[in-house]
């Protein structure tokens, strides 16, 4: 054994850090949404129609002053809900817009306009034009992006589903979403898992056409997995009666604070909509 | 590939949504027809195969890695409609669980990913297979092709969904209000990785995965392998049978919108006349249709040479014994979309009976 010699990180590695991080990320979204937050305190419905609504905003407003405003709502509703800046930090903004930053960066210079600068070794220009351009998206990346990292954060997948449904999504589409995650859940366990035992059972190196056989043969594998899963997640439902009627246990009650947060939620946005148009 | 909020306006959103949607309900009616009360846990667990699936690394040559969406192999397997389905079920998690593609953006996101891909993956994979047998490396191929196919039409129809950004919102000053880059610009920034990269890993994805089912159940495949392939009770499952009442509703409601395109003033972009280029009023709405630009002094030499080569019989829309333009509009409507349905129906006509000699011709062998 050599402990300091570093091993390269190979596809296999790679993936199975992916899947870890998908399951991690659904376990600390349902041990946000179990907090003490204000967001966290609003009925579902609320929340959902009032986030989606402040996305709607970010995308409608034509002024950069006011997306960044909303921005900065997003923030002042993460720290009200307990949020973690620097979960927020890693979990939506090093990826969203550090990915739309780079995008957005050939803007700023191909973009056509009125100068206001120079790059000195190559003589590229810099346009206002590509300036604001460049500031419009990852303004709005950030922003739309928090809302929606809030609304997972603040809400338990159960909940949403459920608001969903009270906004007339059919109802087919929400049990499907429901079952989805579930069962997204359990094969990323069941991928996770061959991955690590198709790793422990590896010696040496492997060639690409062997590489690329692992994977296409662990995906073939998830596939019967699947398969043979819905048939016995058909049979369960039936022994349990189901007939293909679905029903939901709608228990939301509407209180107060809820009425009052709708309002203030659909006051900003139709606020930044006015004056950004 | 997966847009995020941001990068396109929310008029183009919503087009995006509205073109999604008749697939969903349509793709949606199909499947309970077939599978009853097998839907919900069927369809859940592709979507989560499919959501899991865009995880894997896969090693490509040149040493680098990609990821595949994974809707050939879905389309494949399942067929288009299940995959339509499923594709979008995985993406509307993504984007609301893992922020990955944005929630303005879901419509755009499945009808590039999942609507275009599977029906391009199906059309290609159907093209290339043929009536290849199950176990057949043809359909290896056709597999990989229709992967390759799948994931590059949808890039290129989000390339293109960029580039008319820049086009149509920018602010007072000019500067673009969502995706910055003009088509010139999109297009070959985003297809550059694709034909390469997410492409060839899509191919080795959905290649590799039908050459492990050829070995291990072979069955899987026969869902999309065409009537005369295999009859398998997997066949119902999206595959090619299936009303199309849903679409011919679509199709009379489309043809009965038709006098809206009266509505519309001026003439649409680029189509042109060569008298247009010496008239002053036309001039004029060409340089306001064309932000600005200001048309050339005269007719291209091209399109001055080309325009004579061929005189449409309706031509402007309204054949010539004909006063009224509005009724000769509606006339020329009903007798193109008449001739096109005539077209079809000839061409389905010539399949069919090709169709039902090869079924003839398969059973006898077996």
């Amino acid at each position: 054994m050599t402990g300091k010699a570093r091993t390269p990180r190979g596809f296999v590695e790679r993936t199975i850090d992916g899947l870890l991080h998908a399951m991690e990320r659904a376990v600390s979204a349902e041990a946000g949404a179990a907090g003490a937050g204000w967001i966290q305190r609003l009925d579902p419905r609320v929340k959902l129609a009032g986030l989606l609504s402040l996305v709607a905003a970010v995308a409608l407003s034509h002024r950069a002053d006011v997306i960044a405003a909303l921005l900065g709502l997003g923030i002042a509703l993460a720290i009200a809900s307990r949020v973690p800046l620097a979960t927020l930090l890693s979990g939506v903004w090093l990826a969203a817009v550090g990915l739309s930053g780079a995008l957005a960066l050939p803007a700023v210079f191909l973009t056509p306009g009125r100068t206001v600068a120079t790059l000195p070794p190559l003589g590229w220009t810099i346009t206002a034009q590509g300036l604001t351009s460049a500031g419009y998206l990852i303004l709005r990346v950030a922003a739309a992006a928090t809302f929606g990292f809030l609304l997972v954060f603040t809400t338990r997948w159960s909940h949403v589903l459920k608001a969903l449904r009270a906004f007339r999504l059919p109802l087919v589409f929400v049990v499907v979403l429901a079952m989805t995650y579930r069962y997204i859940l359990l094969l990323l366990e069941a991928a996770h898992d061959m991955f690590v035992a198709r790793r422990s059972r590896t010696v040496g190196r492997l060639t690409a056409g062997e590489r690329r056989r692992v994977v296409t043969q662990s995906a073939g594998v998830l596939l019967a997995k699947s398969l043979h899963l819905s048939g016995e997640v058909f049979l369960a439902m039936q022994a349990r009666g189901f007939r293909g009627e679905v029903y939901l246990l709608d228990d939301f009650a509407m209180a107060r604070a809820d009425w009052l947060a709708l309002v203030c939620f659909a006051a900003a946005a139709a606020a930044a909509v006015w004056v950004g148009r | 590939m997966h847009i995020p909020d941001g990068y396109l306006s929310p008029g183009t959103c919503a087009a995006l949504y509205a073109g999604a949607a008749p697939f969903w309900w349509v793709a949606l009616r199909r499947l309970r027809k077939t599978l009853h009360t097998r839907l919900v846990p069927r369809l859940s667990l592709f979507a989560a195969f499919s959501f899991v699936v865009m995880m894997f690394n896969i090693p490509l040559p040149g040493g680098t890695t990609g990821h595949a969406v994974g809707v050939a192999l879905a389309t494949i397997v399942l067929g288009p409609s299940a995959s339509i389905l499923a594709i979008s079920t995985a993406l509307v998690i993504q984007a609301f669980f893992f922020g990955d593609g944005g929630i303005t953006a879901l419509g755009a996101n499945c009808f590039n990913m999942a609507v275009v891909g599977s029906l391009v993956a199906f059309l290609v994979y159907r093209a290339v297979a043929g009536r290849a047998p199950l176990e057949s490396s043809r359909r290896v191929v056709a597999a990989g092709l229709a992967g390759y196919a799948a994931i590059n039409a949808s890039a290129l129809l989000t390339a293109l969904e960029f580039g008319i950004q820049p086009l149509l919102f920018r602010d007072a000053s000019g500067a673009p209000l969502y995706c910055p880059y003009p088509i010139g610009i999109a297009v070959p920034a985003m297809m550059l990785g694709h034909l390469t990269i997410a492409g060839i890993a899509e191919l080795v994805m959905t290649g590799g995965v039908v050459a492990f089912l050829q070995r291990t159940d072979a069955a899987l495949l026969a869902a999309t392998a065409g009537r005369g392939v295999v009859a398998s009770s997997n066949a119902e499952f999206g595959g090619a049978a299936g009303s199309l009442r849903p679409l011919w509703i679509t199709l009379g409601f489309l043809l009965v919108l038709t006098p809206l395109g009266l509505l519309a003033g001026g003439a649409a972009w680029g189509e042109w006349r060569t008298s247009d280029f010496a008239d002053p009023a036309a001039r004029d709405a060409m340089t306001a249709a064309s932000l600005g630009h200001a048309p050339p002094a005269a007719a291209p030499g091209g399109l001055a040479r080309l325009a004579s080569v061929w005189t449409a019989p309706l031509s402007g829309y309204a054949p010539p014994f004909l006063r009224s333009p509005t009724v000769g509009y509606a006339l020329s409507a009903m007798f193109g979309a008449g001739l096109v349905l005539l077209a079809v129906t000839g061409v389905a006509a010539v399949l069919r009976v090709r169709q039902r000699s090869g079924t003839a011709h398969d059973t006898e062998s077996v």
